[in-house]
């Protein structure tokens, strides 16, 4: 980002004061506060997640005599439900190296790719709900299933508004340019995406791979 | 069509329902017609309803906060009613189903739409202020906040005209609050109107820890930050940490009743406790989220009317912090029965005991700020003594609450009751009722009257304590919460105490009213002309009453603690202002209608969730994506304010500085 060209955050224009060696030299630029603001809402967004381990962990064990971890869950196909993820992620990072160059085509190519990843990643989250719900394992069988349910169809929902942002950031992109105010939302974005990574490696261990220890 | 909603919805044949409706929508219609008569729909629109400046917002919130509180006191009055009139074989006057549905709107409401509206209402007029800025770190988000909560307000109020609202409680404990137990539209109409006002309250939190991190005068060092702002930044910290919890636990429950999940029912392994576990992971905190900004605001008072410096700032700044994070450690002392064993609940009735140190160093603090000061004991400083007596009893009943034989034997009772009242009345209610007196004159210009005001101080002061010490007295009796019988006659005289208190209390609701009224009709003889009516120490003192859009002209250069107090004597003991500055075009963010139009999508989308009008839901869930898509398209946030606007506003104001300057400097 370019914090140094920018213009001052809104309204704020100021003299210049002392310093009191804090760096308190009045309010930040946009190209700070935006993101920091950003980050304060993933951050709650973590929380959130918290609360969702937390009731799994309570109830992983209370399956009322029905199916359990070890049953369901399959580890292949969550492998490559990781990777298209993983992967997808990175390819977000390239979209935010081509598009601090100002590069048009490549931005839109490797963001395309990026929900073209984040899509198999939701396909395969969605066959194995419905597989799931197909053997009579689904979220009202027990407060165990109810659980799992709500913990990764919650990370699904957050993938889904996820792309329905990225539709939304390249129509933006597109649209407008690369303008200031469209590479912070950019830089929301990518942190956003990020983001739904780390609590799906949290996922990942705490569900799926502690789920099928033998 | 529509869902399970009805004709039977509407309360045809209950007589209290139906009156309070047809009250309440007969009054919404004449003050809108009154607005229509005289043509102010446009002022209103353009000045607040789209407003993006953090002073207009935080009026909203007041507002909407002390109208709420008059539906919330009616709640509490008629139950106050009722327990003294169903004593022995009477049944009083309201059916239990009807009495579980009051005592659970009222925690409801005074909780979620009375403490929290005025607590975000206070931050959002004070803390750009006192900071020294111009607005908080993202406007547009504040003005979709306070609409997200005006709209949860509104769908609780819906439930007194269509269907019902919840009977489990003002936590909506399961099983009760499940779907077998609770059929009905009630406890979706709580926790549809929660979550969407919850939703509204993360963004603030957000968006004011980013403001008072990010945003702040030039040289407006972190311990040169007013003590209110402080407690603010420790609020909306804890807002962040709980507000999600509550997100989760009410979806949990939502998810339960709605699609057959087991997460709290007594079938499919689901655990209740559970829910208690996280419903009060996001409770405790939410005592110190409203109790918090509260301290802040006594402490302005206290310096600003003893004419000294806050005593022990430092020590303040700590123990806000050391509050902030021990609240987190202390949920399970509001279930010590549910059997955790010894070892956890001696750990969590320690943690407990543990914030009443820096609680008590604050009340040592706000006393030594008052010792050897020139006390003035206008309206707030009342406020501020009947809340150090009242908060030490209130703390000292907590204390025994906190030991866990002591709960095992009052839990549930109206010990308990007492308490909590005691602690939010005595600590928040006065807090806000201080705030309001104080920080009156810099919204409007002009101050509130004196006399009634100190009136309306006594009616609540007394009345607090007639209602609420012979709750005590009932609570060791055995006398448990929430009943709509009561069964022993011996229990009536401190019943009809109570009552005269609660009547009390009423009265100095009325009384503000009057206060208010009066105060406009004579606000010539009262008006702030100088923007500094009590001689104050912070920054908020330093521009006009009411200040510009912009607030100030050129952010105060801030030079150590109380910046504007430091700058004031300068100017005294010198006989003049500093020079005057280079004034420069100011950008502020502009107007926009996206608040209003996501709580009409969001108002819509519940209630046709509460309903189970799925069509109507997903079309407010597309409206509402689709005015994302809008909005995020817009490239125009910010206009301009021509440098020949600011200049005349500023040099007015140093004109007016000019002559209130010589004459303190001849007073001195």
């Amino acid at each position: 980002m370019t914090a140094g060209t920018e213009a001052p955050m809104v309204g704020l224009t100021h003299l210049s004061s002392e310093d009191t060696g804090l760096g308190q030299r009045g309010p930040q630029s946009k190209s700070i506060v935006v993101p920091y603001g950003f980050w304060l809402f993933v951050l709650s967004d973590m929380v959130l997640f918290s609360a969702l381990f937390a009731t799994y962990a309570s109830l992983v064990h209370a399956t009322d005599g029905g199916p359990t971890t070890n049953q369901l869950f399959d580890r292949n196909l969550v492998a490559v439900e990781t990777m298209a993820l993983l992967l997808s992620s990175f390819v977000c990072g390239l979209a935010m190296i081509t598009a601090k160059r100002g590069n048009m085509a490549w931005t839109q190519i490797w963001l395309v790719a990026t929900g073209a990843l984040g899509l198999v990643f939701l396909g395969i989250e969605l066959h194995e709900f419905s597989s799931m719900i197909a053997e009579g394992a689904g979220p009202q069988r027990s407060a165990f299933l109810s659980s799992f349910f709500t913990l990764v169809g919650c990370h699904g929902a957050h993938v889904t508004a996820g792309l329905l942002w990225l539709g939304t950031m390249m129509a933006q992109i597109w649209n407008k340019g690369f303008k200031e105010h469209i590479m912070r939302r950019l830089l929301c974005f990518s942190v956003f995406w990020h983001a739904l990574d780390i609590i799906w490696v949290a996922i990942f261990t705490i569900v799926y791979l502690i789920g099928t220890l033998p | 069509m529509f869902g399970r909603l009805t004709w039977d919805a509407i309360p045809f044949h209950e007589p209290i329902p139906l009156i309070t409706s047809l009250v309440v929508l007969l009054g919404v219609a004449a003050i809108a017609a009154w607005i229509t008569k005289i043509k102010a729909w446009h002022y209103l629109w353009h000045e607040y309803i789209t407003s993006t400046d953090h002073k207009k917002i935080g009026i909203m919130y007041i507002v909407m906060g002390l109208v709420m509180l008059v539906r919330g006191f009616a709640d509490a009055i008629m139950m106050r009613a009722q327990q003294s009139l169903a004593i022995g074989a009477s049944q009083g006057y309201l059916p239990p189903e009807h009495y579980n549905q009051i005592f659970s709107a009222h925690g409801t409401i005074m909780i979620f739409f009375v403490a929290m509206p005025l607590v975000i209402g206070f931050m959002n007029f004070v803390v750009p202020l006192q900071l020294g800025v111009r607005d908080v770190a993202f406007p547009t988000l504040n003005n979709v906040s306070f609409w997200l909560a005006a709209s949860g307000a509104l769908l609780v109020n819906l439930s007194l005209f269509i269907g019902e609202f919840s009977r489990a409680g003002w936590l909506g404990f399961p099983p009760l609050s499940e779907k077998a137990f609770s059929p009905g539209v009630g406890v979706d109409y709580y926790l549809v109107a929660l979550q969407v006002s919850g939703v509204g309250t993360v963004l603030t939190g957000v968006n004011f820890v980013t403001t008072i991190l990010k945003i702040r005068a030039p040289g407006m060092s972190y311990l040169r930050m007013p003590v209110f702002c402080w407690t603010a930044l420790a609020s909306n910290l804890l807002i962040i940490a709980a507000f999600p919890v509550l997100t989760v636990v009410l979806a949990e429950l939502m998810l339960d009743r709605y699609l057959g999940f087991h997460f709290f029912t007594n079938d499919g392994g689901g655990n209740s406790m559970l829910y208690m576990n996280l419903i009060w992971v996001w409770g405790h905190p939410e005592v110190y989220i409203l109790v918090l900004p509260a301290f802040g605001i006594y402490s302005e008072v206290a310096s600003t009317f003893s004419g000294k410096p806050l005593f022990g700032y430092r020590s303040m700044v700590f123990a806000t912090l050391a509050i902030c994070i021990i609240s987190f450690m202390v949920w399970l002392h509001h279930f010590f029965t549910m059997g955790a064993g010894g070892d956890i609940n001696a750990v969590f009735g320690i943690a407990s005991m543990i914030i009443g140190i820096p609680t008590g160093v604050k009340i040592y603090n706000w006393l030594f700020t008052m010792y050897g000061g020139r006390v003035r004991f206008t309206v707030p400083v009342h406020y501020l003594i009947g809340f150090m007596l009242t908060f030490v009893i209130g703390g000292l009943t907590g204390v025994l609450l906190a030991i866990p034989p002591v709960d095992f034997v009052v839990h549930n009772s109206l010990f308990l009751v007492a308490h909590f009242h005691q602690v939010i009345i005595g600590g928040v209610v006065f807090a806000l009722m201080a705030g309001c007196t104080y920080w009156f004159p810099k919204a409007f210009g002009f101050t509130l009257h004196e006399g009634l005001g100190k009136a309306v101080f006594w009616c609540w002061f007394i009345g607090f304590h007639l209602a609420f010490m012979p709750l005590y007295v009932l609570g060791f009796w055995g006398a448990t919460r929430r009943m709509q019988h009561i069964p022993d006659a011996t229990w009536a005289p401190w019943l009809n105490i109570a009552l005269v208190g609660a009547a009390i209390i009423g009265l100095g609701i009325v009384l503000t009213v009057v206060q208010l009224l009066y105060s406009i009709k004579t606000r010539e003889q009262r008006r702030d002309v100088t923007g500094d009516p009590w001689d104050g120490r912070t920054l908020e003192w330093l521009t006009l009453s009411p200040p510009p859009h912009y607030n100030f002209a050129v952010l105060p250069d801030v030079h150590g603690e109380e910046a504007y107090w430091t700058r004031k004597q300068t100017a005294i003991k010198q006989d003049q202002l500093i020079d005057e500055p280079d004034y420069q075009p100011i950008e502020m963010p502009v107007n926009t209608p996206t608040g209003v139009i996501v709580a009409f999508f969001a108002t819509v989308c519940g209630f046709a969730i509460i309903w189970y009008i799925w069509w109507l839901a997903i079309l407010g869930l597309v409206g509402a994506f689709a005015i994302f898509v809008w909005y995020a398209w817009r490239d125009e946030h910010e206009h301009i304010i021509p440098v020949e606007e600011v200049r005349h506003n500023a040099r007015e104001r140093r004109r007016i500085r000019m002559e209130h300057l010589h004459t303190l400097s001849q007073s001195v």
